[in-house]
């Protein structure tokens, strides 16, 4: 049977029930369409999950301080908590590793902000200039901290635009304006740019000081509480982050790594666990839908068998004639290929507008790929094989005899 | 030219245990537009003889040779090759599409050969104003028309790959006497007309007795096998 014969028997087959075919069909529109949907969602969570990491800086390592440790006994005040990194660490970071690209300690702390008339509750974050280069943040309107702030301790402050909002309206340029933290007046020199961040580090919600400022007038030690670090290129991430470990294992004279009084986290490391967290959910979210998709299938072999019953005769008679068990075979997997060809096609349709309206109303960032598009395609064409295959060669292996005879 | 030597055919039962003997051992011979009427009762093996001859089965033992190609031993795809080309078969119960035009139906079985489209249609309309069947009817579904017009695209079904040999099982079986006439005429205006073979099977004599020659079969032998003296025509109209 040639392939335009085929094609037109096959859908003129399909006319002749189409109510049957509609039901069958639609099956396998839920199936792919549910699929679609369900892996843009997971797509759609682990792009949203990456873009905050990423935005956080680029080739970020993040040094934490760890558990001090005491003889004989430990106290502990909880990892993060601990005194045990100073401004000098790193400062010898940055001129004894070549690898990096920048360091900026910080010292963080949740102060009550007032201004004019007003007040907020936020975090206030002491560093050094080279935080705006590590952790992507621009400016929007003045100047960020510079290293002749920080020596002379002055009393500058660096909003957040979610602070300005707070404290002066939006719109309003607080250049020049005055702020108190800790009763203590600061005088406004920049806004940052808005980076729309969210989740668990808001970094519009932020005020920035120069690090000595901070530890000087509002923690009062040498500590930090952070020293973030860029490394100069993604390729040397791992490299520097073992040579940030012995030098500061150095610097704190610890010989045992296991007990260490920091801990060090690579952002590549971040982005990777949370990744495969993300995988897992769309692995979850895409076999729930393709067990429906499934279903689906099975639906089309039911529809087939069915078929196949029905046109014992037909099929006897196509034999008498001179159709060879090919041509049957082909003719039944024909129908049951475009049945589910035609559902993947809808549903694909049906996956991309579910996946828009969860994106419009559910405030999830779905995102379709070319990819998932093909494979649903190519997933319901092989279910259509897969499930067309046996009530085909069921027809095919017919005896035409007992086939015209059957009633 | 069918040649059949010694043709028998066994059943065998499920488990292989009993063995049924539906033809002792057939020898005939049926020359080129010869019209012929194969008469038994049921039981008597007609049927099992009519799937040997149309290629839909083969003897388990004996020879039956269809215009120079031994039949008696080909794969299922061989025989439906021999079928395409050589036979052309019309069944009591007419097995159309229901569907289907009429112009599709006859044109059926050429889609299964290499014929190109435009001649397909030419061949199936060619073969239906054979039959008698008005052009009026060609574009009607077949489950639209009566009992005997659609015997008769049954039989331009039948003639559309132009075979050797038509082979009609009980063709009056499912009609009343007055249409059963017009299709038995038809046949005979094919034979007479366009020199066809045209095998009949049938349990009836009058039908039979619409052919020049009749073979009759009792308990799986033949038991007859003489010239028709005195073949029955009726006048019908016929376009």
């Amino acid at each position: 049977m040639k392939y335009p014969d085929l094609f037109k028997e096959t859908s003129m087959a399909l006319l002749v029930n189409k109510a049957r075919s509609g039901l069958t069909v639609l099956g396998i529109i839920i199936g792919i369409g549910s699929v679609i949907a369900m892996i843009s969602i997971g797509q759609g969570a682990k792009s949203t999950i990456e873009n905050n990491i990423q935005s956080l800086g680029s080739n970020l390592i993040i040094v934490m301080p760890g558990t001090q440790r005491g003889l004989g006994f430990q106290v502990s005040s909880g990892r993060g908590s601990a005194q045990s990194l100073t401004l000098d660490d790193a400062e010898a970071i940055r001129q004894e590793i070549p690898t990096v690209a920048a360091v900026a300690p910080e010292l963080s702390g949740r102060y009550q902000i007032a201004a004019k008339g007003t007040n907020t509750n936020t975090q206030v974050l002491g560093t050094t200039a080279d935080y705006p280069q590590i952790r992507n943040i621009e400016i929007d309107s003045g100047s960020f901290i510079t290293g002749q702030h920080i020596r002379s301790l002055s009393k500058v402050v660096v909003i957040g635009p979610t602070v300005r909002d707070d404290l002066f309206g939006e719109g309003v340029d607080p250049v020049g304006q005055a702020i108190r933290i800790k009763k203590i007046e600061f005088k406004i020199i920049g806004v940052t740019k808005s980076k729309g961040g969210s989740g668990f580090s808001n970094q519009d919600d932020m005020i920035f000081v120069p690090i000595s400022s901070a530890q000087r007038f509002l923690s009062g030690g040498n500590y930090v509480s952070t020293i973030s670090v860029q490394a100069s290129s993604q390729k040397v991430m791992t490299e520097t982050q073992s040579q940030i470990t012995s030098l500061l294992l150095g610097r704190h004279n610890i010989s045992d790594p296991t007990l260490a009084d920091f801990s060090i986290m690579n952002q590549t490391d971040i982005v990777a666990a949370a990744s495969s967290i993300a995988d897992t959910f769309t692995i979850l979210l895409g076999s729930v839908a393709g067990i429906s998709l499934i279903v689906g299938g099975i639906g089309i072999m039911n529809m087939m068998l069915t078929t196949v019953t029905e046109r014992t005769r037909e099929i006897g008679l196509r034999k008498a004639v001179g159709a060879k068990r090919k041509d049957i075979s082909q003719q039944f997997l024909a129908e049951a290929v475009m049945l589910t060809f035609i559902g993947g096609a809808a549903g694909v349709i049906v996956g991309w507008i579910t996946s828009l309206l969860v994106s419009k109303f559910g405030g999830i960032t779905t995102s379709i790929s070319l990819s998932s598009i093909i494979l649903a395609f190519g997933v319901s064409t092989a279910i259509g094989i897969i499930f067309g295959y046996y009530p085909a060669r069921r027809a095919a292996g017919l005896n035409p005899i007992e086939a015209l005879r059957y009633e | 030219m069918i040649d059949c030597k010694n043709i028998t055919k066994i059943y065998k039962s499920g488990n292989g245990n009993v063995e049924t003997t539906v033809l002792k051992g057939l020898t005939f011979s049926i020359k080129d537009g010869e019209f012929v009427a194969i008469m038994g009762p049921s039981g008597s093996g007609k049927s099992t003889l009519m799937n040997i001859i149309g290629a839909l089965d083969t003897p388990t033992s004996g020879q039956y040779i269809l215009d120079g190609h031994d039949v008696s031993k080909l794969s299922d795809d061989e025989l439906a090759d021999i079928r395409k080309d050589k036979l052309g078969f019309v069944f009591q119960s007419f097995n159309l599409l229901p569907r289907a035009t009429v112009l599709r139906n006859a044109m059926l079985p050429l889609m299964y050969t290499n014929t190109p489209e435009e001649k397909r249609e030419t061949r199936a309309k060619e073969a239906l104003k054979n039959t008698g069947l008005d052009e009026s009817h060609y574009q009607h579904r077949s489950n639209q028309l009566s009992g005997g017009q659609m015997q008769r695209v049954a039989i331009a079904r039948a003639l559309v790959n132009n075979p050797s040999i038509i082979l009609a099982d009980e063709p009056t079986g499912n009609l009343d006497t007055k249409t059963g006439e017009v299709v038995l005429y038809t046949f005979q205006i094919l034979n007479e007309k366009q020199k066809r073979t045209v095998i009949l099977i049938t349990h009836e004599r009058y039908v039979a007795e619409h052919a020049d020659r009749i073979i009759e079969i009792r308990d799986g032998l033949i038991v007859g096998d003489k010239k028709n003296q005195n073949k029955l025509r009726t006048k019908v109209p016929f376009k």
